[in-house]
C-alpha cells in the first residue's frame, strides 16, 4: 500500500508556552523526541486530536530549528479550544508540510524586507523571520512592524525584546491598538503606523493579519511607492485535506492548501475576490 | 469481439462472479434502478442510468481512512487500510464512464489518494454504448460519444444479444475467462447500432448545447456576472445536485467515536452547503448565490483551467432530474454562454 498523505504522524506536545490571553505555542516533536519533518518557511501543518478534530496551522517556529516544531494557536473554534486545554505530554496528529513557502532563497535574497504583522498574523511570520535572521547575511535590512490590541496580546513579546531587536540591522516597530498602562511604545493601528515610518519603497513586503489590516496596509504601501508585486500575504481558509482534493479552500482555480497559502498581490488581484 | 445471447446473460454473470465481486444495475420495485451486488438469477436492468453513478464504487458516499485508540494523553494511530478485492462495474454508460477520467484528475494527482487508487486499480469497467438516451441527456456537449463509451469492456446490446469488446488489459484479462460463455461475432450489429445511436443523438433535444464558450482561464468572465443572482435565487442549498453527480468529488473527515476509539472517516460533503467554507472567524461564500457560482465555476472554468481544459461536468442529466427547483447546469450554460447557447 503506497503512503497516504491523510495518514498523521503521531506526535508529543512537550511545551506549552502561554503567549497571550488567548494564544499559546506548542511544542511538538516525535515520540522519539526527534523533529517530525522538514519545513519550509509558511507552511502548514494538519494537527489533530482524534475524536476532537483536525485542523490547519501554520508552523511558526524556523526550519533552522533542528529539534521540533511549534504552532502558536489562538483559541477560537473547537479544537484550538480543545488544545488550550491540553497538557504537557498530550498526543496530538500531525501532517504536513503543506502548501507553497515564501521564496527565502530567491527572491529575498539580497532584498531589504518589511515584515507587517497584526495580532496572531505573527505566527506564519516568525517562522520566516527567524529564518532570515538565521542566515542573517543574506538579506539587507529587516523591519518588522507588529501591532495587537494591546500589550498583553503581543506574541513572541520575549523573543521580540531580548532576541529580534537586539540583532543589528534588525529594526522592530511595535504598537499596540489603545493606550495602556505601562506601555510607553507607540500607540495606534498598524496600517496607520506603516504609513508613518515612511518605509523606502525598494524592500520586499510581507503581511500577515486580520483582512482589514491587509487591506490598509496595502493601500499604505502603495501610497508609498510599493508595488503589489513586491508585497507577500499567507491566506487561511477552511481545509479538510491540505492537498487540494477535498475542495473547500478554492479561491478561483487556486487552492490555498496546495497552490498558496502564501500568495504575491498581484497574482492575488487576478484571482475573485472571496477569501 | 465476443458476444453472448441474453438468454445466457446468467451465465456469463455467474462466471465473472466466480473472480470477482459484480455489480448489476438492477430495477427496483418504485420503477428506479440502482446498483446492487449480484446473486444467482439476478435480472439486469434495462435503464438508461442507474439513481446513483459508478462513482459510488471508487469514491463510496462514506469510508473509513484509519482509525485511532485514545487512552490519556496518548493515542495510537491504525492504518486500517486493505488491498479492495477484485470488483467489476457491469452497464456504465458512457458519461459515467467518463466521470472516472474526471475523478482520475483529482484523486490520482500528486499526492496520490490510495484509497481511491486502491480501488481503481481492483475496478474492472464494463460500460454500454447508450441505444436510447434521454431528452436531459448533453454528453456530446463535452466530447462524449455515447456509441463508444471509455470502459475496460464496451458493450453493445441488441434484442437478442450484448457484444463485447475488450479495450484495455484488465477488460481482456476478464474477457479470457468469459470464452465458456461468450462466442466470437458481432462486429456488424455493432456497426449498425453505433449508426443507430448517432441518428438518435441528432434528434436530442440538448444537442445543440455547446460549452465552448467556458473553459480555462475564464473565471474573470464569468466570476461577477449579474445573472448569478437570478440563477441562485430559488436554492435551497439541498446539495442533491452534487450528491448525484458522477464528478463532483468535495469531500469532508469527520471524526467518530466507537466504543474502542476513534474513527476517522471520509464522507462526500457539498459546495453548496453554508457550513462547508465556514471557519471560526467566518465564512469565504456566505450567501447561496456565491456556493452556487462557485459548483458551476468549478465545473466550467476552474477545473478544465487546472486539467487541461477537461469539463468537470458529463452530461448525465442526473441533475436536471433531481433539483427540486428544477435549476440545472443547463440552465447556467443557457443563460451564461451567450447567444449560441439561447
Amino acid at each position: 500500500m503506497n503512503n497516504e498523505t491523510l495518514i498523521p504522524k503521531l506526535g508529543v506536545i512537550t511545551d506549552i508556552r502561554i503567549d497571550t490571553p488567548d494564544i499559546k505555542t506548542f511544542r511538538v516533536v516525535s515520540p522519539e523526541g526527534k523533529k517530525l519533518f522538514e519545513h519550509r518557511p509558511g507552511q502548514c501543518a494538519m494537527l489533530s486530536i482524534p475524536g476532537v478534530g483536525e485542523a490547519m496551522f501554520s508552523i511558526t517556529s524556523s526550519p533552522t530549528n533542528t529539534e521540533y516544531m511549534e504552532f502558536s494557536i489562538k483559541k477560537c473554534g473547537c479544537i484550538t479550544t480543545w488544545l488550550h486545554a491540553a497538557e504537557v505530554g498530550q498526543n496530538v496528529t500531525v501532517r504536513g508540510p503543506y502548501g507553497n513557502p515564501f521564496p527565502v532563497d530567491d527572491v529575498f535574497a539580497g532584498k531589504d524586507l518589511l515584515f507587517v504583522a497584526g495580532g496572531v498574523g505573527l505566527a506564519p511570520l516568525r517562522s520566516v523571520i527567524n529564518y532570515c535572521r538565521h542566515y542573517r547575511d543574506r538579506y539587507g535590512k529587516i523591519d518588522i512592524v507588529y501591532g495587537s490590541r494591546s500589550k498583553d496580546d503581543l506574541l513572541d513579546y520575549k523573543e521580540i525584546i531580548n532576541e529580534w531587536s537586539n540583532d543589528s540591522g534588525v529594526n522592530v516597530h511595535l504598537t499596540i491598538d489603545r493606550e495602556q498602562e505601562g506601555w510607553d511604545g507607540h500607540v495606534g493601528f498598524v496600517p496607520t503606523y506603516v504609513k508613518e515610518l515612511g518605509f523606502e519603497p525598494n524592500k520586499t513586503a510581507v503581511l500577515c493579519g486580520p483582512p482589514i489590516m491587509i487591506k490598509f496596509t496595502l493601500q499604505g504601501l502603495k501610497e508609498l511607492g510599493f508595488d503589489n508585486k513586491q508585497v507577500y500575504t499567507t491566506l487561511e481558509l477552511r481545509m479538510k485535506c491540505g492537498v487540494g482534493k477535498c475542495g473547500r479552500c478554492n479561491v478561483g482555480s487556486k487552492y490555498v492548501c496546495k497552490d498558496g497559502p502564501v500568495f504575491r498581490m498581484d497574482q492575488l488581484d487576478e484571482l475573485p475576490d472571496e477569501y | 469481439m465476443r458476444k453472448c445471447s441474453l438468454k445466457d446473460l446468467n451465465a456469463l454473470f455467474g462466471k465473472i462472479s466466480e473472480s470477482a465481486t459484480l455489480y448489476i444495475p438492477v430495477d427496483l420495485e418504485n420503477g428506479k434502478a440502482v446498483y446492487k451486488k449480484y446473486s444467482d438469477g439476478m435480472k439486469m436492468s434495462d435503464a438508461l442510468k442507474t439513481e446513483r453513478s459508478a462513482k459510488d464504487f471508487f469514491f463510496p458516499q462514506i469510508e473509513t481512512l484509519m482509525e485511532f485508540k485514545t487512552e490519556g494523553k496518548n493515542i495510537e494511530i491504525i492504518d486500517t487500510r486493505t488491498e479492495t478485492e477484485d470488483f467489476v462495474v457491469f452497464g456504465v454508460r458512457g458519461c459515467d464512464a467518463k466521470s472516472l477520467e474526471v475523478l482520475d484528475k483529482v484523486f490520482l494527482a500528486e499526492p496520490v489518494d490510495s484509497y481511491y487508487q486502491n480501488r481503481r486499480e481492483h475496478g474492472v469497467i464494463v460500460s454500454f454504448a447508450c441505444s436510447r438516451p434521454s431528452e436531459t441527456c448533453f454528453c456530446q456537449t463535452f466530447g462524449i460519444d455515447p456509441s463508444e463509451p471509455a470502459g475496460d469492456i464496451v458493450c453493445y446490446k441488441t434484442d437478442s444479444e450484448i457484444i463485447f469488446d475488450a479495450k484495455t488489459e484488465k477488460g481482456k484479462a476478464l474477457m479470457s475467462k468469459l470464452d465458456a460463455v461468450t462466442e466470437n461475432g458481432g462486429e456488424e450489429q455493432v456497426e449498425k447500432q453505433k449508426a443507430e445511436i448517432k441518428a438518435v443523438m441528432d434528434k436530442l433535444p440538448l444537442k445543440d448545447l455547446k460549452a465552448d464558450a467556458f473553459g480555462a482561464d475564464k473565471t474573470n468572465e464569468y466570476f461577477d456576472r449579474p445573472e448569478w443572482a437570478a440563477l441562485s435565487e430559488s436554492c435551497i442549498g439541498c446539495g442533491t445536485c452534487t450528491f448525484v453527480c458522477p464528478t463532483c468529488q468535495c469531500y469532508d473527515i469527520k471524526d467518530y467515536k466507537t466504543n474502542k476509539g476513534v474513527q476517522r472517516f471520509r464522507c462526500w460533503d457539498s459546495c453548496m452547503y453554508s457550513d462547508f467554507t465556514l471557519m471560526a472567524h467566518g465564512n469565504s461564500r456566505n450567501s447561496q448565490k456565491e456556493r452556487f457560482r462557485q459548483r458551476f465555476m468549478h465545473k466550467l472554468v476552474y477545473f478544465p483551467t487546472n486539467n487541461d481544459g477537461m469539463f468537470s461536468c458529463v452530461g448525465c442529466g442526473r441533475c436536471i432530474a433531481k433539483c427540486p427547483i428544477s435549476m440545472n447546469i443547463v440552465k447556467v450554460m443557457k443563460t451564461l454562454g451567450g447567444k449560441e447557447n439561447e
